[in-house]
């Protein structure tokens, strides 16, 4: 000892370089967490900021904060933040993960958020085996919003909402979250520590720096669960409360490790990375040389076009694929276009209608309430809608008489039976075609390439194709005929 | 944080604690865990309202758990004597991973 003759003091333990030193908060307190004095998230975020620092991951790291009183992790933590909606950081963590496999990514959560609304995000993040860190700061209770009873609220345990103390008859049993997930296969490590008293809160540090290096190395799911004190909502001093944490809540959640396959684990496979953003047309076959060519770009700059059309039928008759058609070709022709589908759970059967509207003005609302065109493709369908159509509009009616009692001053009407002249060209199925040329020409807005160009998008089957386009042919001219008819008609009538 | 202090030598303690009375809450829990109960509860309040802890200013051993069970990120500051040899071999690192070890246990 005689040799020692300078004593000099270095800094064994200090502020984590993980924090800010100074927090962006309200002007006063930006030297202060928001906490309270004694509250075992500060405890937890210093165990957190020293693996992080220990591990050298600060500038890669991406904290996913929860709702609860843990949601300004973005105050304190100098990395990556995030703040996920109530419950739901697992699957946050989950998509900045896969998305930046190189990132640490940790979701930092209490029981209420955690164990409570997103039981069904944690579950599946680790059944996956998402390789993130979770760490789930445990205190049995719903401290921000004032000591509600969670599912983690221990038997006889009082709450404002089980003043009598949760029964197990009437609120069950508390959520045992890591033993429940110690049931999957995929998680590396899960284990359950305490901030009970000094033995406790040095294995806690140990469980959260291993629970991040897992990650690291690539593991796997890791989850530690921390039994935290609240003395505000307990009502107790922050030693009462810290002690309440060894002699009470450890009881009903007992401490230990629930998984540890850190030692067999292989890293995992890093995923698939996403595609990159301009390869998702081709992926989706949408790519520029397979759109439409905008056949119509000047006519919808010289003219007003505002067309409304409801089609309905039964579901299997092609109603949708109509507007579609007819949607898609508006869009080649460069109109605003909407299309909005309306149909029950059947795929066969139900009743099926959809609205839309093209324009050469930006489209305020898809739904059609008053359409200029309707498409009924059978009587129930014509029935439901026929007094929404507007004075001037057309009823284009699938059937073989319109029925009398339908009839509408100022509505015009083509009544023709299309599932029978469908058939006549070789399938029923196209009476929507057939109905859809007749629409187009009552129209006539469309270009003719803009329809083709729409068709082969849509339908990809040739044999299809070429019978739909027979259908539309048929359809135009059905309709020539019948304005060609009522011209006679009007004439005769007028040599009465 | 400074890199290290420097202290007369007559400062013979292993260690040495800095309580930063702004951040400090007074939650008490660094009373409660010190070993050789070094810390006090001051009698004045500070600029929030809130009676801090303090330091007796003797006879820390810088073991470290009064940080361990701090809630603030940065309310204490626990530094540990590093003993230099007179030939001059530094051996402070190998000191403070030995005191972090040493409070961990």
């Amino acid at each position: 000892m005689s040799s020692e003759v300078v004593q000099e003091y270095a800094v064994a333990q200090g502020r984590a370089k993980s924090f800010y030193t100074r927090y962006e908060r309200k002007d006063e307190l930006q030297r202060q967490t928001h906490y309270c004095p004694g509250c075992g998230h500060g405890v937890v975020h210093k165990m957190l900021a020293r693996a992080i620092d220990e591990l050298g991951v600060q500038d890669r790291t991406i904290l996913v904060g929860p709702v609860g009183c843990s949601v300004f992790t973005y105050y304190y933590f100098d990395v990556g933040n995030i703040q996920a909606a109530h419950g739901r950081a697992p699957a946050v963590a989950t998509a900045m993960k896969r998305s930046r496999p190189e990132s640490i990514v940790i979701s930092y959560q209490g029981d209420g958020d955690l164990s409570a609304i997103g039981t069904a995000e944690i579950l599946h993040a680790a059944n996956r085996g998402e390789n993130i860190s979770v760490i789930f700061v445990n205190n049995a209770i719903y401290s921000m919003t004032g000591g509600q009873a969670a599912p983690t609220t221990l038997i006889g345990q009082k709450s404002t909402t089980t003043p009598e103390g949760r029964r197990a008859a009437t609120e069950g049993y508390p959520l045992h979250v890591s033993e429940l997930l110690a049931t999957l296969e995929a998680p590396v490590y899960i284990e359950r520590v305490a901030l009970g008293d000094n033995k406790q809160i040095a294995q806690a540090t140990r469980a959260i720096r291993r629970a991040v290096e897992n990650q690291a190395r690539g593991l796997g799911f890791s989850l530690v669960e921390v039994l935290s004190p609240c003395p505000t909502i307990w009502k107790m001093n922050p030693v009462e409360a810290q002690h309440w944490v060894r002699d009470v809540m450890e009881k009903t959640f007992p401490l230990g490790v629930f998984r540890d396959h850190t030692r067999e684990a292989a890293p995992r496979p890093a995923p698939p990375p996403a595609p990159a953003l301009d390869e998702i047309p081709r992926l989706l076959g949408v790519a520029e040389q397979d759109l439409p060519a905008n056949h119509g770009r000047a006519l919808a700059r010289d003219k007003q076009i505002d067309l409304q059309v409801r089609i309905a039928g039964f579901g299997g008759q092609g109603v949708l694929l109509i507007g579609e058609v007819l949607a898609e070709a508006g869009l080649d022709a460069g109109l605003e276009v909407s299309w909005l589908p309306s149909y029950g759970p059947e795929m066969r059967s139900g009743t099926s209608n959809c609205h839309v509207r093209l324009s050469s003005q930006p489209v305020d609302s898809p739904l059609v309430a008053v359409p200029s065109v309707l498409v009924a493709m059978n009587e129930p369908s014509l029935r439901k809608f026929d007094l929404t159509v507007r004075r001037g509009g057309w009823v284009i009616y699938n059937g073989d008489a319109f029925p009398a009692d339908c009839m509408r001053e100022g509505v015009h009407v083509l009544a023709l039976p299309f599932t029978r002249l469908a058939d006549e060209l070789g399938d029923p199925r196209v009476s929507n075609m057939v109905m859809l040329g007749a629409l187009l020409e009552i129209d006539g807005v469309l270009p003719q390439a803009s329809v083709d160009a729409a068709l082969r998008r849509l339908v990809k089957n040739p044999r299809w194709i070429a019978l739909d386009e027979r259908a539309l042919a048929r359809g135009r001219e059905l309709f020539k005929e019948s304005l060609r008819q009522e011209g006679a008609e009007a004439m005769g009538g007028g040599m009465k | 944080m400074a890199e290290g202090n420097k202290f007369e030598a007559k400062k013979q303690d292993r260690g040495w604690l800095q309580i930063d009375g702004d951040e400090c809450k007074g939650c008490g829990l660094c009373i409660e865990a010190c070993p050789p109960k070094v810390i006090a509860m001051s009698e004045e309040l500070n600029h929030y309202g809130y009676r801090t802890a303090i330091y007796a200013g003797a006879g820390c051993t810088g073991c470290g758990v009064c940080f361990m069970v701090c809630p603030e990120p940065g309310a204490i500051t626990v530094f540990r004597a590093v003993v230099q040899r007179a030939e001059g071999s530094s051996r402070a690192n190998a000191r403070v991973e030995e005191a972090i070890s040493c409070a961990s246990n």
